[in-house]
């Protein structure tokens, strides 16, 4: 971690129990949103679906599988490649190499800013092939998951952004890696939500 | 996958004692190689997506599943050090991401998804 804290009734730095704390609650709401879509699923009577292809009987109008499984493949690889370079960027600021820290950091952000730009495709996509939150159950709980989960990784890419300048106007000394730490356990988080996410909303048919 | 770049600080409890260090932190070569282990899982379940074959078998969901419960368990233990980290971390993590996964079970029982037949 780097640096002393002031002494604590847990020894520990209090900082780091506090995001601890809030990610131990944010896995309750994660948690609740993935029970919705879980719960939800397979109960839309309209398409489109995730998974099949649907014919409207009104139109006759063919929608084909909304989830597009490359890209989102992709966009995963591109957050989990932005969590090695979280931890390299860590790892810099506690060895005081400031170089490295401001390159890392902002290949961080860079990547999250990207998996963003996935994300806005996704959406973009799914409501011109007729997907919107108000289509069905399966686009009422995607749209609130992957959305919270979006917003989460902008509220990332935002913290990434203010350590950068920070590491960029007057750098981060070893003793102040406990604010690039936090910022990490978060991001990396984030990360694990999505692995999750993945798995059981666009992998499991 | 030794620790061996360690940058643990002493920490002191209310008294002043000196508490064991909070953690040690993986090296690069670590980091690299749990990258690389991601990678291949996420290839893993990508790959297995598109055999028709086996998405149509029993292992297809708990392979999934378990590839996805092993890529999570390798970001939280490396990436987050939570393998090298202080007790009362893990138990803030740890303690409310089961009783999470209790409740998303025990709806989904309630919701008809899951059924035990006997």
């Amino acid at each position: 971690m780097g640096g002393e804290h002031p002494p604590t009734s847990t020894g520990l730095n209090n900082t780091k129990v506090a995001i601890w704390a809030f990610i131990g609650s944010e896995c309750f709401f994660f948690a609740s949103l993935i029970s919705t879509y879980l719960i939800y699923r397979g109960r839309s009577p309209v398409g489109p679906f995730p998974h099949d292809a649907w014919t409207d009987p009104a139109t006759g109008h063919v929608f084909k599988a909304i989830l597009n499984i490359p890209v989102t493949s992709v966009s995963t690889f591109v957050l989990l490649m932005s969590s090695l370079a979280m931890v390299l960027a860590h790892s810099a600021v506690v060895r005081g190499d400031r170089r490295s820290s401001k390159i890392w950091l902002a290949s961080t952000a860079i990547l999250g800013a990207t998996f963003l730009g996935f994300q806005a495709y996704e959406f973009t996509s799914f409501v011109h092939e007729g997907l919107t939150i108000h289509t069905n159950l399966f686009g009422s709980s995607f749209f609130i998951l992957t959305g919270f989960h979006g917003a989460h990784v902008t509220a990332g890419v935002i913290w990434l952004l203010t350590l950068l300048f920070i590491d960029i106007k007057r750098g981060f000394s070893p003793d102040e890696a406990i604010n690039v730490d936090v910022c990490a356990l978060y991001w990396h988080f984030v990360d694990v939500v999505w692995i999750a996410i993945f798995t059981l909303v666009y992998l499991i048919k | 996958m030794a620790a061996d770049h360690s940058h643990a600080t002493l920490s002191h409890d209310a008294e002043g004692n000196v508490s064991p260090p909070e953690h040690t932190h993986p090296d690069w070569g670590t980091y690299k190689w749990v990258a690389l282990i991601l990678t291949v899982l996420t290839a893993m379940e990508v790959w297995i997506y598109y055999i028709p074959s086996f998405t149509k078998t029993y292992l297809f969901v708990p392979t999934l599943l378990i590839l996805s419960a092993v890529k999570f368990t390798i970001v939280v233990m490396f990436y987050m050090h939570l393998k090298y980290d202080a007790k009362l971390f893990r138990a803030l993590f740890v303690g409310p991401l089961t009783l999470a996964a209790f409740t998303l079970v025990g709806l989904l029982f309630l919701f008809g998804h899951l059924k035990i037949s006997f």
